[in-house]
């Protein structure tokens, strides 16, 4: 495997959707590849950086608004049952 | 996310338990709003989208076959909003989501190749690093932005972000990798350990060389302090 290969199947080898001798062949073009091992392991970090950076706080004003649009229209909806 | 808990609270609202339906909306609301912020990178926009899906959550509820967890399902309706207040902008904006013309071209070859001085979550302050990541994505094309959010920061399976977004599975597939490797090369740009910056020669050149096989070293050897 050459890094071409590596990088054309670089997303299905991180999601782990290849067969294992797939896997296997590109874990040897990674034991002798510093760079692409470092770009396996850098894409890795990236995905895990942003998954874990949802730090998005609702803004107070919009959570009070939100429940109160919530509590009318559910007390409509009963009295239309 | 408990499931089970969902699924309880879920049978609750059906029955009519309000309670039931606001805790409901306390265990997702942080969550829509995320993905919306991330879809829309609009305050206002993106509120609106979480009002829209919660009352579209209490007008359906009781069509909810729970098929899907309930956290997918609100996903999904969330999705499904924020992508339409992106097709209305489309008349100020240019790039349409469907665009498919510049897909075919070669996958641009990672150009700086270091590891990371450790973990950025721990070596940068929140702001700081909140600041890093939203430029790096900010600067990606709409349609690359869109898929790595569905996909990699919310979990959907490539059909589904292929079927969300009305693009190919394959498309979804090239946009993916087009995303992560242009995310890895910003972030690199920032995190990247420039002492040991393995220069871009690869298929077995760089690995005879000593600064690359150090660069590893150094970071395994910081790694298990």
């Amino acid at each position: 495997m050459k890094c071409e290969d590596m990088l054309r199947m670089l997303n299905d080898y991180v999601d782990g959707d290849v067969d294992i001798s797939v896997c296997k062949e590109f874990e040897k073009h990674l034991t002798g590849c510093d760079p692409c091992k470092v770009v396996v392991d850098t894409i890795r970090k990236t995905i895990t950086l942003y998954k874990g950076s949802e730090v998005y706080e609702v803004p107070a004003e919009f959570h009070t608004r939100l429940y109160e649009t919530l509590r009318r229209k559910w007390d409509e909806t009963k009295k239309a049952d | 996310m408990e499931p089970d808990q969902d699924r309880e609270l879920v049978t609750r609202a059906k029955a009519g338990d309000f309670e039931a339906f606001e805790s409901l909306v306390g265990r997702h609301e942080r969550r829509l709003y995320a993905l919306s912020m991330s879809i829309l990178r609009h305050r206002e926009d993106a509120e609106n989208v979480v009002q829209t899906t919660f009352l579209s959550v209490l007008e359906h509820l009781k069509e909810f076959r729970e098929e899907s967890s309930f956290a997918t399902w609100v996903s999904r309706i969330a999705t499904h909003a924020a992508l339409n207040v992106l097709r209305k902008r489309k008349g100020l904006e240019t790039v349409p989501i469907t665009e498919t013309q510049d897909e075919d071209g070669e996958i641009p070859h990672p150009e700086h190749v270091a590891d990371w001085r450790g973990d950025p979550a721990r070596v940068f302050e929140q702001q700081e690093l909140r600041r890093v990541l939203d430029e790096a994505i900010d600067a990606l094309p709409e349609k690359h932005r869109l898929v790595f959010i569905l996909r990699d920061v919310e979990g959907f399976n490539v059909e589904e972000t292929a079927s969300l977004l009305g693009i190919s599975e394959a498309n979804v597939k090239v946009r993916l990798l087009r995303a992560r490797l242009a995310l890895r090369e910003k972030l690199t740009r920032v995190f990247g350990d420039a002492a040991h910056a393995i220069t871009h020669e690869h298929d077995g050149e760089a690995a005879r060389s000593t600064p690359a096989k150090e660069v590893l070293r150094s970071y395994q050897s910081r790694e298990t302090r």
